[in-house]
């Protein structure tokens, strides 16, 4: 298993989970984090008050896969988190011990596959 | 303002309650344009909540600036009846003589701020995309090139005045003119890039309620101020300017919940607005019973044109149209269906023995679309000839508050370093008498 750590710009979240449902990606999590990439300051300003803006708002996804499914994901967030400009983000691919499904307790591989069918709402 | 001549015929006395009331109502509808910010600012997105507000808040300086040095002339000037002349370009014999029984300079504000607001409309249906200089250009040139003209047939003594239309507070001038003005600026920008691809809520819903409160407190100097003086007539239109939105928030609210079953919050705002429009031109004409009855009517078309609007492909975005556009159509032609003359002295209207009111109210409806979309066209081309008038799609996506501005509505200040202004060494500071010492904020 590995958990699939995307790094997007938050204007792109839409794209990007449209594109992973699509890929059939069905768990994840995200964040709305802020972070700097090697993007060009923004400058603001309030009266008299000039500022560089260092830190960018970015949204941090969290997906647990298998490992025939890395490839996929990443994919998907490929084609659709990029604007070719700096600042894009990020995609780390980490190797994972231990995935439980806490409802069921299932481990590992089982854990991480999603369910065929879901449960009526 | 409906008897109301240019610079002739008005029996040249102050009356001192009369220009109160007016420097009051001034400074209320002067209120309506910030506003109109908050109304609109509440409805877009975090990232253009600040883009959104400056389009109105930009109203005033631009759409004021040039009505006080060639709009107001345009308008109010004697000229002939298509437009007035530039006799009082620059603010020249705009004195304080009477006009009517206020000063005159007092009835220019008083317009000013009418001039200011129908301009700053139109940025609903434009918002989240346009550049900001092509907007203010925009603004200055349709506040002098569109609204004067208009305000000229309908107020200043122009072909519509002449013909009898009746439009108390400005559902012609005002509101059906930003509203077509609307309509095809959203054309001409396109919808924008989200657009029918992703929701697009409202960031700040409690901004759009504020925003709609104080609409309502300045709408009774919008309305109850075009009486022109302290008298029974404005008490009949600033109580119609209560009754009236009263009636419209009720049924809307019905309408909200007998289709969803939940009462909205946005509807609710909508509805103030819509009601209020609805009177504007008839506040001064109508009973009070019929205001409640023009209120309740007006939420229909109004609440079904908002629906079926959402699923088209036309994105006027904060939707000008259906809530002026529509509400102040159905206004002006109920003017002439209900106006009375026992209660204004003016004119009766169809339920009242005179149908051909309502035939004049409806000329006056067509020549304002008219007019506001053909100017529309002709300034927004002009403009697109100058250069680029739609913001890139990357400013779309970061927002319109940072590219645009160079600010953020909800900054959280972290990752801000402070850009120090350089001071120079002290030999190059304006006052060389000073000792370094001092400069430097030592102790001497």
């Amino acid at each position: 298993m590995k958990l699939v750590v995307a790094i997007v710009r938050p204007e792109k979240l839409s794209d990007v989970l449209e594109s992973l449902f699509r890929a059939e990606v069905r768990g994840l999590t995200l964040h709305r984090v802020q972070g700097h990439g090697g993007e060009t300051d923004r400058v603001e300003t309030y009266r008299g008050t000039t500022v560089k803006m260092e830190l960018s708002d970015k949204v941090r996804l969290e997906i647990g896969v298998s490992d025939h499914f890395v490839e996929p994901t990443v994919n998907a967030i490929l084609r659709a988190a990029r604007t070719g400009e700096v600042g894009d983000g990020k995609i780390f691919v980490l190797p994972v011990e231990k995935v439980y499904r806490i409802r069921t307790g299932e481990e590992d591989q089982a854990a991480v596959t999603p369910i065929e069918e879901l449960a009526p709402i | 303002m409906q008897s109301f001549e240019p610079l002739i015929s008005s029996s040249p006395k102050l009356n001192s309650s009369d220009t109160a009331w007016l420097l009051v109502a001034t400074a209320l509808v002067l209120l309506m344009t910030p506003a109109l910010g908050f109304f609109y600012g509440g409805l877009v997105r975090k990232k253009n909540a600040l883009n959104t507000m400056m389009m109105s808040v930009c109203a005033l300086g631009f759409v004021g600036l040039a009505w006080a040095l060639l709009g107001y002339s345009l308008a109010f000037g004697p000229g002939n009846a298509w437009i007035g002349d530039l006799s009082m370009a620059l603010l020249r014999n705009v004195g304080l003589e009477p006009q009517g029984t206020i000063p005159h300079l007092l009835f220019f504000a008083f317009q000013g701020t009418f001039a200011i607001i129908t301009a700053a409309l139109i940025s609903g249906a434009i918002v989240e995309r346009m550049r900001f200089r092509p907007y203010l250009a925009f603004l200055t040139l349709w506040g002098v090139f569109v609204y004067a003209p208009l305000a000229h047939w309908v107020w200043g003594g122009g072909w519509l005045a002449k013909l009898g239309a009746l439009d108390f507070a400005g559902g012609t001038v005002v509101h059906i003119n930003a509203a077509a003005a609307a309509l095809v600026a959203a054309l001409l920008l396109k919808p924008r890039k989200d657009y029918a691809r992703q929701a697009i809520l409202p960031h700040n819903v409690p901004f759009t309620l504020l925003g709609a409160g104080l609409l309502w407190f300045g709408w009774f100097g919008f309305n109850g101020g075009s009486a022109l003086a302290a008298n029974s007539i404005a008490a009949l239109a600033f109580v119609n300017t209560m009754l009236a939105p009263i009636a419209t928030l009720v049924v809307w609210t019905l309408l909200d919940l007998s289709r969803t079953g939940r009462a909205t919050a946005v509807g609710a705002a909508t509805a103030i607005v819509v009601g209020l429009v609805a009177v504007t031109p008839a506040a001064g004409f109508v009973s009070p019973i019929s205001a409640i009855l023009l209120g309740a009517f007006a939420a229909l078309p109004s609440y079904f044109a908002l629906l079926w609007r959402a699923r088209t492909r036309v994105d006027d975005s904060l939707d000008v149209v259906a809530a002026h556009g529509v509400g102040g159509t159905v206004g002006a032609l109920l003017t002439g269906v209900l106006a009375q003359k026992s209660w204004n002295g003016v004119g009766d209207g169809l339920l009242f023995g005179n149908p051909r009111q309502l035939l004049v109210q409806a000329i006056g409806v067509a020549a304002t679309i008219a007019l506001s979309a053909a100017g529309t066209f002709a300034i927004v081309k002009l403009l697109a000839a100058f250069g680029q008038i739609r913001a890139t799609a990357r400013d779309e996506g970061l927002g319109l508050d940072v590219t645009q501005h160079g600010e953020e509505a909800y900054s959280r200040g972290e990752g801000a370093i402070l850009v120090l202004p350089d001071l120079g060494t002290p030999r190059e500071l304006p006052h060389p008498a000073a000792p370094p010492a001092l400069l430097r904020g030592e102790a001497p």
